[in-house]
């Protein structure tokens, strides 16, 4: 089966710094391959060395079939690169800017027009048309980037964490875009930090950590990897909270995170349940919650790399959901 | 939804330098018609340099040369030259931007000449550029500037400053890449534009300055370019001035082309 996307072995080194250890990957046409990891673990370098932006050390890549170091060219013409580091220019309008992209593609120029109305139209876009990019929202701003990413009909599309620091109602309406591409047969590559994103979109996941892939596989495949579950406690006092996750460490020999008035911790044998439970019956401790749940992302994301994912202070004029502003804190000293 | 996959035609192996040049266009047009939307940058090509004349010629017309008619003579040619220079720093102002804020990086993931995007942005700062002279020589003939050498002096003197500017705009290239945002590059070439072209003979004659000064007054590029321009507008020596400063033009482009390249490519 011929893949999309495949590299072997990318290494990147930034003067003492390793970017890329090492990192292989193969993609399938037509599927949505997440990258997942926390600031620093090299996602971004492997897209640029993907999208022909940066040469990397060692190993090598093709993208649609082609080497992206001596076939770049023909590996432009079949990518699309959305992102932090690809954006629009902000002092061009909305239908400017697709049109500046359609033209550098050599369409010409009325069919250039078309095809920037008719993605300004898709992505919702058809009232800013006129206006300069600047005055756009941050959501507005993401999808101008994707349409411009889109004029040449890319059959591979590089998102390098195309939703940092949007409010969640612009997140879902991007995550549709990038559904239906793959519908259409779009094969993307997907950077993200959010574990909830990488589970939502991605066939196939891999986990990358100081320029390393630590776990691959599909979303489920990896919560498997983990045990599966994990045990939530949640004490009527909050001054029990201590003396629970000292219990729970006892019992199931794993560290617990306490989290606002919860202690979780993950567990590999459901038998443990009542023994905790009896336990803090016996030590008094009144609890209001008591429930065993299939790890999400983010815990197989912790017990991989023994630390939480970590966020990007995001920026200001959009609004964050809470629960994504608590993961914030890193567990690791 | 429209993003279907392309048909699997075969893609092209490398930009002809026609194609090359029609991205090239294409990005200049991209950095005109951003005036459009940012009046402010017209105004900036614009009533700076009016302004420069009209306060020149008037309260140091009389004090340097007597009256501000034989000031303007003298002071014209200089503010051309002064003018030119400052507006070189748009190009690394534009390009540290583009750097900076990602558009490079998507230009240079489209399949286009890889010259295109900093060719693109020079053709249109040349442009600019000719827009300054023009109306630097419009506002100075109203204001009773004559031009003796006719319309071949106009064309030398165009000519001449868009080429010596076309130079100069390497070191502008250069530090826009090496800059880490655009304030950087606005801050770097007032300090050290407003110096260099004071310390020449544009608004005053060298033979009124310290000795020591005037020693770099008379080797300095901008004095050399300001002859040659007053010998092809109004009269004086033309050949040696302008051979020099063709010279000048070609020794700042053979340093600082292969830097300002060296360092963009070390960069993205």
């Amino acid at each position: 089966m011929s893949h999309s996307i495949r590299a072997e072995g990318l290494v990147k080194r930034f003067g003492a710094t390793t970017a890329l250890a090492g990192v292989d990957l193969a993609v399938p046409p037509g599927t949505v391959f997440g990258l997942l990891g926390p600031n620093g673990a090299g996602k971004t370098t492997a897209v640029r060395v993907l999208a022909t932006l940066l040469r990397a050390d060692a190993g090598h890549a093709t993208v649609a079939g082609y080497d992206v170091v001596h076939q770049a060219h023909q590996v432009r013409q079949a990518i699309g690169l959305t992102g932090q580091y690809a954006s629009v220019d902000e002092t061009l309008t909305g239908t400017e800017n697709l049109l500046l992209i359609g033209r550098l593609l050599g369409l010409p120029k009325p069919e250039a027009k078309d095809r920037a109305r008719q993605l300004l139209a898709d992505f919702h876009l058809d009232d800013a048309a006129g206006r300069a990019a600047k005055t756009y929202s941050g959501g507005m701003r993401r999808r101008l980037d994707l349409a411009a990413s889109l004029v040449g009909r890319p059959q591979v599309l590089f998102l390098d964490e195309p939703t940092t620091g949007l409010d969640p109602r612009s997140r879902n309406e991007l995550w549709d875009i990038v559904r239906q591409l793959v519908r259409d047969g779009v094969t993307v590559l997907l950077t993200t930090q959010y574990l909830e994103e990488a589970d939502q979109l991605a066939d196939e996941i891999a986990v990358i950590d100081h320029g390393r892939v630590i776990a691959m596989g599909t979303p489920e495949e990896l919560k498997a990897k983990t045990g599966g579950q994990s045990l939530v406690v949640r004490p009527a006092a909050p001054d029990h909270l201590p003396l629970v996750a000292t219990i729970v460490r006892e019992l199931t020999g794993a560290t617990p995170e306490t989290e606002q008035s919860n202690v979780t911790v993950p567990v590999n044998d459901p038998a443990v349940v009542p023994t905790v439970v009896r336990r803090l019956d016996e030590a008094g401790v009144r609890v209001i919650e008591l429930a065993l749940r299939s790890s999400s992302l983010d815990e197989v994301f912790l017990s991989l790399t023994g630390h939480r994912a970590e966020q990007e202070p995001v920026d200001d004029d959009s609004d964050v959901p809470a629960d994504r502003v608590a993961r914030t804190e890193r567990t690791r000293s | 939804m429209t993003a279907t996959t392309a048909p699997a035609a075969a893609p092209s192996r490398v930009v002809s330098p026609g194609v090359g040049l029609q991205h090239t266009l294409t990005l200049a047009w991209r950095s005109l018609v951003q005036i459009k939307h940012n009046p402010m940058e017209l105004l900036d090509l614009s009533i700076q340099p009016i302004m420069f004349v009209l306060l020149f010629t008037y309260v140091f017309g009389g004090a340097i040369s007597g009256s501000p008619g034989e000031y303007l003579t003298f002071m014209l040619p200089g503010i051309i030259v002064q003018n030119a220079l400052f507006a070189t720093m748009t190009t690394g102002f534009g390009l540290n931007n583009d750097l900076t804020k990602g558009v490079f990086d998507r230009l240079r993931s489209l399949p286009i000449a890889r010259w295109s995007p900093l060719a693109g942005r020079i053709l249109a700062d040349t442009v600019k550029q000719a827009w300054s002279v023009f109306l630097l020589l419009a506002v100075g003939m109203i204001l009773g500037f004559r031009v003796d050498n006719g319309v071949l002096g106009l064309i030398g003197a165009f000519a001449l400053v868009l080429v010596f500017s076309l130079a100069a705009s390497w070191i502008s290239v250069l530090v826009g890449v090496v800059a880490s945002e655009p304030e950087k590059v606005q801050i770097f070439g007032f300090t050290l534009i407003f110096p260099l072209t004071f310390t020449s003979n544009i608004f005053v004659p060298t033979a009124t300055m310290p000795g020591w000064l005037q020693a770099w007054v008379k080797v300095n590029p901008v004095t050399i370019l300001a002859d040659a321009l007053r010998g092809l507008l109004t009269g004086g020596p033309i050949a040696w001035p302008v051979a020099q400063s063709l010279l000048w033009g070609a020794a700042i482009a053979a340093v600082f082309a292969p830097l300002a390249v060296a360092a963009l490519k070390r960069r993205v």
